[in-house]
């Protein structure tokens, strides 16, 4: 019996599919072709965090209304998902280091051969969200959310730089990592849970998942008209909140 | 304990462009053809549909097309000296998996190398001088000529319907192409495509500084097409999910496209998925393959014997197996002997960002193919003098625009904040009136001593097998020829009317995290003396006639180009060298 690879798609952790999953199988005589082989993604649930506590979560949504803070024609990090498009990529394969090499021995080199870490990435934040909840209440007795804006970009700015240390863990990955993160959630299509409403492609013009631009290429040096769609839900005007 | 499966005449091991290629050339010849392919089967359809392919996040940042490190990786280190150490995510490159191969997720960008570059260390000795060539450069002649070649360049690009323009047709140099190219014996099959805003500007300016920019030849077709085979590709609709993506249109040019709905009807063919080669079999003598080894999903060993077979897996895989399979002596960087692991390339490549004034120039650069673009050859090669420079080698650049897809082309101009209120306005302001070309400068990569793969004495796959260990850095050749061509590059961003332009200059050392191309080269390479070449000129290896080796593996070094049309060409001339000489009479072809 052939498992579907659709099936095996849980609920909203983008799953790297593959050879892991499929069986061998001999090809003659025609193309293999069976109904339902495709594997169209998922699109994550509005509902309860998956990865994140909810006191982890108030944290995250702080920190990516930060990295992306709303202004009035576009909302920030938090309005547009990204600390759900994070908390169900860390609840999936991405958190886990799916479909990465991850056989011993793990030992620390150079910068030029990659990182090289044994801890899984949803660890690795879990870790992170710790020390940082640390560091603020060391700052005066507050969570980062409970800090104004100016002291949030303050702490962040003192990550990015290295200036302000995490006991225990390296802060400065977790700027990158948050930065990136965070930013790829705003980008990515909104079945992900971030870029809600497609407002981050809004925001810039990019017209989305539109495959067809032969009426376009040569008209040079002209706004292209029309608004984004996604794969997951087509033209966001099409889909009530 | 392997169990056996019936005999074949040819055994093919992986079914990207090379393997498809021998495959449907062989069993046309009344062969009976297994191919072997490790990853799945992918098809148009249910692959890569118009419904769900154009996903930033799943195809290009999360890799699903490619190989997982956790099937197989490598190790890499710099320098002999250091402790060599797993590649746990992709970065500097991106191994394929499935079948297609890399035929699946490339540009399409279909070059051919320069005549020069096949007789490369005869050439640049004749006209420099051997003492201008650095001391530990171990460049090679190919074995072959341009000339050779020229018919199956001609063969792949008619396969795939390549559309272009061309610049020197039989000795006549012709306007609006490339005229550095070697001659070509007819036109392209297609026209060029229709070039977007950005590539028409820069066309523009470096005509007018006096170079001579021609469209990039293109395997995303300016028309429907209907290739030798009968199998028909769409016109491209310029959608910018091309690389790292499969075509939803039909309409780049893949295995899938191209050869696959011929050759898997044919009774004389058969292919299995998922399963992975493990080894080469060699009777007692060593000197005959006997068949291969190879491992199914559920871990059952399966062999496959044959008379032939075709090592066609991606370059560094074919090294892995004639290790793994004790085929050609092993190079030694301190003895500099040995072959198998010899020669190992990648590419040098570099880029450039253009921040233009957004009141008067919107790019869109989301209307784009994987190869659409205008390029410019001037500095690639030996296309101009060395002498005063101190380097050898280059590369075409251009303003290729392969995507607009906004988690990788968001950029923001220098002196912004990389988050905060500022990125995100910056990133607003600057998205359609910056050019971020997909190919900036892409220029050779020549071979030295000390950049080799062998296997790593630590590190296993899944299966339990070596990984194949990469030692490389930059030498300075490269990083000095990539800083002249990053630099004439800008010249004609400037001349655009950029506002604002970054030079991202290649600097050493070879970082295994940023990303350049999966253009690895060598190591099986191909050449004239077995002492310093693993294949003859036929892709024959010198130990083990029964045993052919395609792809990348063979170039002695690498070319300012991408390699896939070389790779094509050089598939068929094997072919017609199996079809034409072995098959008479199996044995050498060449006789050292």
């Amino acid at each position: 019996m052939t498992i579907r690879r659709r099936d095996l798609l849980t609920g909203t952790a983008l799953v790297l599919v593959g050879e892991r999953l499929a069986s061998a199988e001999v090809i003659s005589g025609s193309l293999p072709w069976r109904p339902d082989a495709g594997a169209p993604p998922e699109a994550v649930t509005p509902g309860p965090w998956k990865f994140f506590t909810n006191e982890e979560a108030v944290m995250v949504e702080a920190l990516v209304d930060r990295i992306i803070p709303p202004d009035p024609q576009t909302p920030g990090g938090k309005g547009a998902g990204c600390a759900v498009y994070l908390d169900r990529q860390l609840a999936g394969g991405y958190g886990h280091n799916e479909g990465l090499y991850n056989l011993p021995p793990f030992k620390e080199g150079s910068k030029q051969q990659g990182p090289q870490s044994e801890k899984v990435l949803a660890d690795q934040y879990r870790e992170w969200l710790a020390a940082l909840d640390r560091y603020c209440q060391s700052q005066g007795g507050k969570h980062f959310a409970e800090f104004p804006a100016e002291r949030q970009d303050e702490i962040l700015q003192g990550l990015e730089s290295k200036t302000v240390k995490l006991e225990g863990t390296d802060g400065g990955k977790f700027f990158e990592q948050l930065l990136k993160d965070t930013q790829e959630g705003f980008f990515a299509d909104p079945i992900y849970g971030g870029n809600r409403d497609m407002c981050a492609w809004k925001m810039i013009g990019f017209p989305g998942a539109r495959y067809d631009y032969r009426d376009w290429v040569a008209r040079h040096n002209e706004r292209y008209p029309h608004p984004p769609v996604s794969i997951g839900g087509g033209r966001a005007d099409w889909t009530q909140r | 304990m392997a169990r056996k499966l019936p005999s074949k005449d040819v055994v093919i091991v992986g079914l990207g462009w090379t393997g498809s290629i021998l495959a449907n050339e062989l069993t046309d010849e009344g062969l009976s053809v297994a191919a072997i392919e490790r990853g799945p089967w992918r098809d148009t359809a249910t692959d890569f549909p118009p419904t769900y392919i154009q996903d930033e996040l799943r195809y290009r940042i999360r890799h699903e097309l490619f190989l997982r490190p956790s099937q197989t990786t490598f190790t890499f280190r710099n320098k002999q000296s250091e402790t060599a150490l797993p590649i746990r995510t992709w970065g500097a490159f991106m191994p394929m998996n499935g079948v297609g191969g890399g035929g699946v997720h490339w540009n399409a960008e279909t070059w051919r190398f320069l005549p020069s570059d096949f007789v490369l260390r005869t050439h640049l000795t004749q006209r420099y001088g051997a003492r201008f060539l650095p001391a530990d450069m171990t460049i090679q002649d190919y074995g072959l000529t341009y000339d050779d070649l020229e018919p199956h360049y001609d063969a792949f690009e008619y396969l795939c319907g390549t559309s272009g323009t061309a610049g020197n047709l039989k000795g006549k140099i012709q306007e609006g192409g490339n005229p550095f190219e070697g001659p070509r014996s007819r036109p392209y099959p297609t026209p060029a495509q229709e070039q977007p805003f950005g590539p028409a500007l820069f066309a523009k300016a470096a005509r007018e500084m006096g170079y001579k920019p021609f469209p990039q030849p293109s395997g995303n077709l300016s028309q429907p097409y209907r290739n030798p085979l009968g199998v028909r590709l769409g016109a491209c609709s310029y959608c910018g999910y091309c690389e790292w993506f499969g075509c939803a249109n039909y309409s780049k040019a893949s295995p899938q496209t191209t050869i696959l709905p011929v050759l898997v009807r044919k009774p004389n063919f058969q292919a299995r998925d998922n399963s992975e080669v493990t080894r080469i079999n060699l009777d007692p003598s060593g000197k005959r393959a006997t068949g291969v080894t190879f491992v199914d999903t559920n871990g059952n060993e399966w062999e496959q014997p044959a008379d032939l077979v075709i090592l066609s897996a991606f370059t560094i895989f074919n090294v892995q197996l004639l290790l793994l399979s004790k085929i050609g002596k092993p190079y030694d960087p301190q003895t500099n002997q040995g072959v198998i692991g010899r020669n190992f390339t990648h590419q040098t490549v570099s880029n450039i960002h253009a921040f233009f004034d957004k009141s008067k120039f919107i790019f869109n650069p989301f209307i784009s193919s994987g190869s659409i673009g205008m390029c410019v050859d001037e500095f690639n090669g030996d296309n101009f003098d060395h002498g005063p420079h101190g380097f050898v080698g280059g590369g075409y650049f251009g303003q290729v625009q392969t995507s607009g897809r906004p988690i990788q082309n968001t950029l923001v101009p220098p002196g912004t904040p990389r988050w905060g209120a500022k990125w995100k306005e910056g990133v607003r302001d600057s998205y359609l009136s910056t050019l971020n070309p997909g190919t900036g400068v892409h220029g050779s990569m020549y071979s030295y001593r000390d950049v080799y793969t062998d296997l790593d004495p630590t590190y296993r796959d899944r299966l339990g097998r070596p990984l194949v260990r990469i030692t490389m850095d930059f030498h300075e050749n490269e990083l000095k020829q990539n800083a002249f061509i990053t630099d004439k590059m800008a010249e004609v961003y400037h001349a655009m009317g950029a506002q604002q332009v970054v030079k991202l200059t290649r600097k050493g050392p070879y970082d295994i995290t940023q990303y350049q191309t999966t253009h690895l080269n060598g190591g099986a390479i191909m050449g004239t003396d077995p002492k310093t070449s693993a294949l003859n000129r036929y892709l024959q290896s010198w130990d083990v006639p029964n045993v052919f080796v395609t792809g990348a593996s063979a170039f002695p070094q690498n070319a300012g180009y991408n390699p896939t049309g070389t790779v094509g060409a050089l598939a068929y001339w094997a072919a017609a060298a199996i079809r034409s000489k072995y098959l008479k009479s199996p044995g050498p072809l060449v006789h050292a």
